[in-house]
């Protein structure tokens, strides 16, 4: 036999169980005349009903994106603010950057900066430096990405996962290992005679130091993880297809594969353009031979950093944007590929 | 099909799959072309062993070198003096040689050894400035600047995720700052912190307040300076994020509703489990990435401090790296720093997959 605690326990106190208190209401004669058939139903949670639930619900999610937006709106003032003011600083003369009483807009908008910048500030020389240096370290660097892109992608051969992985385990490798002992090789190749200026090398001084400038980048790990990815999308059917054709391997690759992992490859080469673009450390240390091979971030620190009395921040801000608005021009043309290419390092691919 | 066994996430995977996967499916099944596949890779190859696998091999070499000269390359032996000099021990002894050799004597006011030359005084050992500005710093920019920008871009991305209207414009906003230049936007900052700047000004802080010059308190100088690493590190976290969000599933979110979670539980429960992988490879590069800081101090502040130079309180262990480049016998100091650098690099990131284990959710 079952035994029951609860029944025991009513039965101990003489309690009545639920079924009986039912039964007792329902016998009353309050409850006998109630009305059902003119009665409502509503369904309340809380102590609020559906409509005013639904209300409620609108006014929180009007709230809601009244403040996601003003939250928004207040981070881009931020993000955006810097560029405002640099624009608006390069605009304005000393004295009234240097004023006591900040102004949100030039009150006589000076273009002279600009032109002293040009005056001093050698923009078209570094410019020039960095298109030589940034264009072909980049044309090198998608060679040698699309060979090895290639060879983990398509090719079978011993050792591969372990290659590859040793490949991006060198890019948690800090660059200050290898700057320390590149800074010597780029001295004792062939190429350059160090120091002294003396040219038993290969190369011309200048072209030494420019050749140091680029090789070195020719090689970028990143972006062989970045079109192996692509590349690895292509469908087999392909690659057998093109065999079938009588293709060999290297015109697959530069017939079918390149073509259409075209837009990676645009990709590779903005970004990678903008980092020769905004390279700084390494270019200081090779170039310190001569003012005039500086790439342009070398010279917009240097240029201004050593002028005596109060800064001239007018002239800064100026040669400031002339370095920031191609970056911000190329952004608008290739906002897609730059973001695509960027955004692709954490994700699925 | 070879393709899938990686698709499932970011790199992070491929070494947690390379020891698992067996079986591969290949493009060219049953055909080895070892030497052809060889040929391919010859100049990535050739390169990364010039310039990355022998400089990482030679420099932990030239850190333990004694009195090496980079332009003979000639060294006195082995020694272990070089870590010990950066991190301060062994300076004492070291300077009464180069009292001798070099007219060197120990100065507190400039906070190292110096040494006369000619007319101008200059500086050439910093030991103290290791221990007591740039490994403090660069501690102090990673530990303040890392989990900031994480959380302000993952409250930002999740923000971005969830409106419609303008979505692609604020986007692109955000992301405006990655396409610009360390230095020169350093630049625009200590425009901005100046003390007659528009930041003093809107704050009512009045012109004798300094952030980045005139003697700066350290205080000051880091907070401009982690503002602007935490503003420059924004875009490339939200454009990470915000791909992600994208791609979680919307089952996900509809369960949590069912079961009448709340915004901020379904967050914490949905949202980052979910955003884990993405979250720890962004913590993984960002802590790389600021223990080496180096340009946006050379932008904002031009030299390592607040004061034009004489102090060095802005120092990093890299601005240092790079300092000890510029003499020809201090190399080996700035190998050893670097190869310090890159141990406590490879501990932190040792951590984070050890962490990542327990709770990331792939």
């Amino acid at each position: 036999m079952e035994y029951d605690s609860r029944n025991f326990i009513q039965k101990l106190f003489k309690m009545k169980s639920r079924e009986q208190k039912q039964a007792e209401r329902e016998a009353t004669a309050e409850y006998q005349s109630i009305d059902t058939s003119s009665m409502t139903l509503v369904i309340k949670e809380g102590r609020a009903n559906a409509a005013q639930l639904a209300r409620a619900q609108k006014i929180g999610r009007i709230i809601t994106s009244v403040i996601t937006y003003s939250f928004l709106l207040f981070m881009s003032v931020i993000i955006l603010f810097p560029f405002y003011w640099m624009i608006i600083t390069s605009l304005k003369n000393t004295t009234e950057i240097r004023a006591n009483v900040q102004t949100f807009f030039p009150a006589t908008v000076l273009w002279s900066n600009y032109i002293t910048v040009f005056n001093t500030f050698d923009f078209v020389t570094y410019v020039g430096n960095t298109l030589i240096v940034g264009v072909i370290s980049t044309i090198g660097t998608l060679i040698t990405t699309i060979l090895a892109a290639f060879a983990f992608a398509r090719l079978n051969f011993k050792g591969k996962d372990l290659i590859f992985a040793i490949l991006l385990a060198t890019m948690m490798i800090p660059g200050e290992m290898m700057v320390i002992t590149n800074y010597i090789t780029v001295a004792k190749l062939p190429w350059y005679e160090f120091g002294v200026g003396m040219i038993n090398g290969w190369l011309g001084y200048k072209d030494a130091v420019f050749a140091s400038m680029i090789v070195p980048f020719w090689v970028s790990v990143f972006y062989i993880y970045l079109l192996r990815q692509n590349f690895k999308q292509i469908p087999n059917e392909l690659y057998l297809a093109a065999k079938v054709d009588g293709k060999s391997d290297w015109q697959f690759l530069w017939h079918v594969m390149v073509p259409l992992a075209m837009p990676t490859l645009i990709s590779i080469f903005i970004l990678k353009l903008m980092g020769s673009w905004n390279s700084y450390v390494w270019p200081q240390l090779v170039t310190a031979g001569n003012e005039s091979w500086r790439l342009v971030t070398n010279g917009l620190r240097s240029s201004f950093s050593t002028t005596s009395g109060e800064p001239q921040y007018g002239i800064q801000m100026a040669a400031t944007i002339l370095v920031t608005v191609p970056l911000l021009l190329l952004f608008i043309f290739f906002r897609k590929y730059i973001m695509k290419g960027v955004g692709r390092a954490g994700i699925k691919g | 099909m070879a393709a899938v066994a990686s698709k499932k996430g970011g790199f992070l995977d491929f070494f947690k799959n390379l020891f698992k996967r067996k079986e591969r499916v290949s493009a060219d099944a049953g055909e080895r072309n070892n030497w052809k596949a060889w040929l391919y890779l010859a100049p990535v190859i050739i390169l990364l062993a010039v310039f990355t696998f022998y400089p990482l091999i030679n420099t932990i070499v030239i850190a333990f070198l004694k009195d090496y000269d980079y332009t003979t390359q000639v060294s006195a032996g082995f020694t272990f003096d070089n870590f010990l000099t950066v991190l301060t021990l062994a300076g004492k002894d070291e300077a009464q040689n180069l009292v001798y050799k070099w007219n060197t004597f120990y100065s507190a006011e400039a906070g190292g050894y110096v040494y006369q030359n000619g007319a101008e005084l200059m500086k050439v050992y910093f030991q103290t400035d290791v221990l007591k500005y740039a490994l403090p710093n660069t501690m102090v920019i990673t530990f303040v600047t890392v989990p900031l920008s994480i959380i302000i871009a993952l409250l930002i991305s999740v923000c971005l995720h969830s409106i419609k209207a303008f979505q692609k414009i604020f986007q692109t906003i955000f992301f405006v700052p990655y396409v610009t230049n360390a230095v020169a936007v350093g630049m625009v900052f200590a425009v901005l912190f100046d003390s007659k700047g528009i930041l003093n000004f809107l704050f009512g802080l009045g012109t004798e307040f300094y952030w980045i010059d005139h003697a700066a308190s350290w205080g000051h100088g880091m907070i401009a300076l982690c503002i602007y690493i935490v503003w420059h590190a924004l875009p490339y976290k939200i454009l990470i994020f915000l791909s992600a969000l994208q791609n979680i599933d919307k089952q996900y979110y509809d369960a949590a509703k069912i079961d009448c979670a709340g915004k901020f539980k379904t967050f914490m429960n949905v949202t980052v489990p979910m955003l884990s992988p993405q979250i720890l490879y962004i913590m993984i590069t960002s802590f790389i990435g600021s223990f080496k800081e180096y340009t946006s101090v050379v932008g904002l502040f031009g030299s390592p401090s607040t004061d034009g130079g004489s102090t060095k309180n802005m120092y990093t262990i890299v601005y240092y790296v790079y300092d000890c480049l510029s003499g020809t016998t201090t190399v080996s100091r700035g190998a050893a720093a670097a190869v310090m650098l890159f141990i406590i690099i490879m501990i932190f990131t040792a951590i984070q997959f050890q962490v990542s284990k327990r709770r990331v959710h792939y």
